[in-house]
């Protein structure tokens, strides 16, 4: 716990300093330290939680359920036609025969790049996110700035990703407004004919299958 | 709700900033509040549409500069006190100080993997066929309720082309205020850049929403 407590102010500290020093931001981020600790205190005298509960949650967006499934996902649809066209006719299924299932995953929809058209997901309303597939969600995609210009100005939020796309390349946005949930298949990078899935999961990106990236190395 | 949460098409709040290696958890706090609004929602007190309706009502000013674990926060205190379970007294003061309300569960650490795992389905039987057929136009409805909707501002009173026919869901402006599931029949719905944002708007760009039956009007 010790451990972590000076992870936290540490890194407390620099998000503070990347806002200059801000004394409200400041205060907010101490209050709600106090303010969720005193909710989970309440909670737990009552019996209506179990804080080890808490940790294997925790423990599960960590450590489990992350980006990788994703990532797995593309490289077998890149590598297998018959997923592929299972992944459009059915993600759920395809998705949870790799194992990846549930919460934010139980109605899932692929959505593929294509030499003409580029995906992008956001949610306008709220923070909806394939958590079975890229774990949880992160800051900048539950944030105002991308949620209200994804659907207006694609290509500036893209930019600001370091993605320029080609003007005449078309751009779907999918707004997530329902219990549908979005992953991105990008297009197989050129070159990697010889890669098996593993190696070619490390070509995915979180972002990639956002749509805020394509596929490729890390930069 | 027309409230601060319906982002889409907003203006002003600059570049979206994304964070290279981006951390789960900025603070130890996040961590906390990610697993008290799971353990929260298990109880079965409410929806997981009262619980996004509990964000939207959340004053704009506050909604827009908090941070979005802060929003579940506020939003989770605001649930455990309508449904009996803490009261704003217990919380501020951080201990016990009344029974609560009897939950319909309490998330266990050895339940985590499982509920986890299986997620919350909302697909849900329809007696009725579809209206609608992919490639039918259809007009968004206009309207304003003060109720919950996932219908966003931007996609109101706008022409589109139905994509596909998703299934049938639990209908949230309802679910949202506990008058039942209502389950409806869910569209992809496609509009053209120009048909939303008019003048000046990116011609390659299309936009889907994810629209149920009940907001749509065939032309």
């Amino acid at each position: 716990m010790s451990t972590h407590h000076h992870h936290d102010h540490h890194h407390d500290h620099g998000h503070d300093h990347q806002h200059g020093h801000d004394h409200d931001h400041d205060n907010r981020y101490s209050d709600m330290q106090a303010r969720v600790k005193a909710l989970e205190t309440v909670l737990t005298e009552k019996g209506l939680i179990d804080p080890k509960a808490i940790d294997a949650i925790v423990d599960t967006y960590e450590t489990k359920i992350g980006p990788r499934n994703g990532a797995r996902v593309v490289a077998k649809a890149w590598s297998d036609p018959d997923f592929s066209e299972w992944l459009r006719t059915d993600a759920t299924a395809a998705i949870a025969s790799l194992g990846f299932t549930g919460r934010q995953g139980e109605h899932m929809r692929a959505v593929f790049n294509t030499p003409d058209t580029h995906n992008l997901v956001v949610c306008t309303l709220c923070s909806c996110y394939p958590w079975a597939v890229l774990g949880l969600p992160p800051v900048w995609y539950k944030a105002p700035a991308y949620r209200s210009r994804a659907v207006i100005d694609p290509r500036g939020v893209l930019a600001e990703f370091g993605l320029v796309l080609p003007e005449t390349k078309k751009i779907r946005v999918w707004d997530s407004t329902a219990e549908l949930r979005y992953l991105v298949i990008p297009e197989r990078p050129e070159g990697t004919e010889g890669l098996g899935e593993e190696a070619l999961a490390d070509l995915v990106s979180r972002d990639a299958m956002i749509g805020t990236a394509i596929a490729g190395p890390r930069p | 709700m027309n409230g601060p949460h319906d982002l889409g098409g907003q203006m002003g709040f600059g570049p979206v900033a994304p964070e290279k290696d981006e951390p789960y958890f900025h603070a130890e706090w996040e961590k906390r509040a990610l697993g008290l609004t799971l353990s929260g929602g298990a109880l079965g007190g409410w929806t997981i549409d009262e619980s996004r309706h509990a964000r939207e009502n959340i004053p704009p000013a506050a909604y827009l500069g908090a941070s979005y674990y802060e929003i579940w926060i506020r939003a989770l205190e605001v649930l455990l006190e309508r449904h009996g379970f803490a009261a704003r007294a217990e919380i501020d003061a951080g201990r016990k100080q009344m029974e609560p309300a009897t939950p319909k569960r309490i998330l266990k650490a050895e339940m985590v993997a499982g509920a986890l795992a299986k997620g919350g389905p909302c697909d849900r039987p329809v007696e009725t066929e579809p209206q609608f057929q992919p490639g039918d136009r259809v007009r968004t409805r206009n309207f304003n309720p003060e109720t919950h909707t996932r219908l966003p501002r931007y996609a109101r009173a706008k022409t589109g082309v139905v994509e596909a026919v998703q299934g049938s869901f639990v209908f949230p402006d309802d679910n949202a205020h506990g008058k039942g599931e209502s389950p409806q029949w869910v569209y992809t719905v496609v509009f053209d850049g120009p048909e939303i944002w008019g003048e000046g708007a990116d011609p390659t760009l299309t936009v889907s929403i994810d629209a149920w039956e009940s907001y749509l009007e065939r032309m």
